[in-house]
């Protein structure tokens, strides 16, 4: 994966001025026809087979959150299992893609999956506000990643990016992305609710892929707007159409207010019909989730057995 | 997990067709009953989709359009003179029962038509039921149309409606006729009279008095007697405009009131500075909604040439994942052609472009073995002076032009016998209107296609026909004014 912007495209980054002309000079977004289209995805009704295949391959897409204040290293180990083992009752049950927790807690979440397919993302750059000195925010990767971090997840400085400063936010992820050397993929979070427009999250993948972000992810969850159908088809046509002009796939992370399998597979819907199959695993597509995992599994008990169990047949946490 | 070596495969969600009860046989609904034909004639229906015969209907001779015009009449008398508001009554209760029946005639006219469900349960059946609530709420404000006060109803009105939107052309036809004051016999297509005779069930359902609506069906036979008919004051034709030449000359001359509602090419422009990935969404809207089987349909793309390359790539990406298959699967987007007879004639044309040089193009599909399928096809290269330029395919073609300058967009665009739609796709508002106001066509759409509503007018120019449905415009055709 290259870490600087892709050849075709360098000369765009040489200034604030040229970065900002190509920005701007990206196709505009129609929100009424955008969250149409969301929409119209949204009705696919997937059942049986498709439904099965669907609602495993959503589990394997999680980062099995958790980024509270109160996180104890118990509770990180409990999340670690869970990631490794989600159902104990049925241990055909894919693992799920990650545990994302914070930098402090990389050590004992690395510990709780070693020897599993699970990685460990790790929310750095001063999450979530990202107002911090760039010298800080680099410190907080560099220690996530000798704690052994897979993935960091970092925040754009959403001021500078709504003040026009684009090449400080494209300088500051590529700054990141170097600190994350050759052993951590880099999800760079926009917090789409904060850039308020489509036309915005349109230009904040592409100066996030130009900066050499693996994955584009839609926001936090701690702000009222998080991750919809709308935001993230805009950003899957996004990564769809770089590997189109320069031949680098980008994955893309909703993240935050995904809690049904049905959200989950409307997502997946999504997925598969805009950036297409090649987008359809957890190296390409993750859902930032911390409650979606229990309505996966509840489901998937469902279609395994015919009835629904109940919240008491899957673990808390 | 193991990664699938296949793509994401939705599984076949079919809408049950166990919620309609279709009768082996229909009749003609004339004076608040069914009855047979006097000759007792009759013609078979299928499912395009499979070709599998769904009823036998009757096929009306003059003798039975005679007897519908009576009834007609007489109900006329009584129908007119009610109060608006009572009227409405009426119509709001059509209105609700169809609502209330809307999954069963959705998948009805699915079955009849070939159109995926989709469509039947998401577009048609909710502006059905939105055109009789508009209209019911008309009955009573006819003093306040803008037609001066107490406007006069015409009298009978004889409607001929195409197969394409049975039981939305049907609304349409009838909602307004029925506010005013006016009763109606309509036929309806031959290839789909299923929606149009279960209507006649949701009249009785509604308590609508005896012979306020009559529905006869038949094929062009029936339509051309009771279009000659004395008795009718008010013809209303949607369909082709070969046909509606034809009904122009036989009501000339005529004290009949005549609007009619025909062909199209509609061009859909694309500038350079347009959204392209909702373009993309409202150019599949605009030509493979209905398998294009829609009057309005924007045929023509008229792209600025500076995009060309990159719209048409975006374009034919999007267009592998349409789904073509059965139509009561909830996840198909295309389904089949209405006809052998019109599956005939989109081969025809479609060959005809490839061999006037255009190029021509289709996603990878499997057509189903059975029924009447034409994969989604688009040509490019093409000119005005290709045949898929300049006729009305009427089915999922689409034919691609280019174009440099404002100027030269509205020239093309408006350089066809037709009037009726047009699409503008650009960021910049200013644009639009400039652009809106030079195009000879009865309804343009702004960076979307193919939106109805019932309080917007509706109709053409040129050889698309004259009159309005829809809205308040809607209202002039039936009133004496």
């Amino acid at each position: 994966m290259p870490t600087t912007a892709p050849h075709a495209l360098s000369d765009v980054t040489a200034s604030d001025g040229t970065l900002r002309r190509f920005l701007h000079g990206l196709p505009g977004v129609d929100a009424v026809g955008l969250e149409a289209r969301a929409a119209s995805l949204g009705t696919r009704s997937i059942k049986t087979t498709a439904k099965a295949y669907a609602i495993d391959l959503a589990i394997s897409m999680v980062d099995l959150t958790t980024l509270e204040g109160a996180d104890t290293p118990g509770k990180v180990r409990a999340l670690g299992a869970k990631a490794v083992r989600p159902d104990p009752t049925d241990r055909t049950t894919p693992a799920t893609a990650a545990v994302c927790v914070y930098p402090d807690m990389v050590a004992t979440a690395k510990e709780a999956v070693a020897g599993s397919t699970v990685k460990v993302a790790s929310v750095a750059t001063a999450f979530p506000a990202g107002r911090a000195p760039i010298a800080v925010k680099l410190a907080d990767v560099r220690e996530a990643v000798a704690a052994g971090a897979d993935e960091i997840d970092m925040v754009i400085d959403r001021g500078a990016f709504l003040a026009g400063h684009y090449l400080k936010v494209y300088d500051e992820i590529t700054a990141v992305k170097e600190a994350c050397g050759t052993s951590a993929r880099l999800k760079v979070i926009f917090e789409t609710g904060e850039l308020s427009t489509y036309d915005n999250i349109r230009r904040a993948s592409w100066l996030g892929m130009l900066a050499g972000a693996d994955f584009i992810k839609t926001s936090t969850g701690k702000v009222a707007v998080n991750a919809t159908p709308a935001n993230t088809l805009l950003m899957l046509e996004a990564v769809r159409d770089f590997r189109a002009q320069t031949g680098v796939q980008v994955g893309v992370k909703p993240a935050g207010g995904i809690r049904t399998s049905k959200d989950a597979i409307k997502f997946l819907v999504l997925v598969n019909e805009t950036a297409g199959e090649d987008w359809l695993d957890n190296h390409w597509f993750r859902f930032g989730a911390s409650s979606l995992l229990n309505d996966l599994l509840m489901q998937r008990q469902k279609l395994a057995t015919g009835r629904y169990s109940g919240p008491d047949y899957v673990t808390v946490d | 997990m193991e990664k699938r070596t296949s793509a994401f495969e939705y599984a076949p969600a079919p809408e049950s067709r166990a919620i309609v009860d279709i009768a082996p046989s229909y009749g003609l609904f004339i004076d608040g009953e069914f009855t047979e034909a006097a000759d007792g004639k009759v013609f078979k229906t299928v499912s395009p989709s499979t070709e599998e015969v769904l009823a036998e209907v009757a096929e009306a001779g003059e003798a039975d359009v005679d007897r519908a015009v009576k009834a007609a009449r007489k109900a006329f008398e009584k129908w007119s003179a009610l109060p608006g508001a009572e009227r409405a009554k009426y119509l709001f209760r059509i209105a609700r029962i169809i609502q209330e029946r809307s999954r069963e005639l959705a998948v009805l006219e699915t079955l009849d038509n070939g159109k995926p469900i989709r469509e039947t349960r998401d577009a048609d059946l909710p502006l059905v039921a939105a055109h009789f609530f508009y209209y019911a709420g008309w009955a009573d404000k006819l003093d306040h149309a803008g037609y001066g006060a107490d406007p006069r109803p015409l009298g009978v009105a004889g409607q001929v409606i195409p197969w394409n939107f049975p039981l939305l052309m049907l609304a349409w036809k009838i909602a307004p006729a029925l506010a005013t004051g006016n009763t109606v016999v309509l036929k309806p297509a031959e290839t789909t009279p299923l929606s149009a005779l279960f209507f006649a069930d949701v009249c009785r359902q509604a308590g609508l008095p005896k012979g306020v609506v009559n529905i006869i069906t038949g094929d062009g036979r029936a339509g051309a007697a009771l279009i000659a008919h004395p008795d009718v004051n008010k013809v209303a034709f949607t369909g082709s405009t070969a046909v509606g030449k034809e009904i122009a000359r036989t009501v000339a001359g005529t004290r009949k009131k005549l609007t009619l509602e025909l062909g199209g090419k509609g061009a859909n422009i694309v500038f350079d500075d347009a959204p392209i990935d909702q373009a993309v969404e409202g150019i599949v809207n605009g030509i493979f909604f209905n398998q294009g089987q829609v009057c309005c349909a924007g045929s023509r793309l008229l792209v600025q040439e500076s995009i060309h390359d990159e719209l048409l790539d975006s374009l034919k990406r999007r267009l592998t994942t349409l789904r073509l298959g059965d139509p009561l699967d909830k996840n198909t987007d295309i389904g089949a052609i209405n006809s052998a007879e019109q599956l005939a004639r989109i081969t025809a044309l479609a060959d005809l472009g490839e061999a006037e040089g255009a190029e021509r193009w289709s996603p990878a599909c499997d057509l189903p073995e059975s029924g009447y399928w034409f994969a989604p096809t688009l040509f490019t290269n093409v000119t005005q002076a290709h045949t898929v330029a300049r006729d009305e395919i009427f089915g999922p073609v689409l034919s691609v032009l280019t174009f440099r300058t404002p100027d030269e967009a509205v020239a093309k665009a408006n350089n066809t016998p037709y009037g009726l739609s047009a699409g503008i796709w650009t960021e910049k508002g200013s644009r639009i209107l400039a652009v809106a106001n030079k195009l000879r066509a009865g309804v343009v759409w702004s960076n979307t296609f193919n939106k109805f509503d019932p309080t917007s007018p509706f109709g053409g120019y040129k050889e698309s026909g004259f009159g309005r449905e829809g809205g308040r415009h809607g209202l002039e055709a039936y009133l004496d004014v």
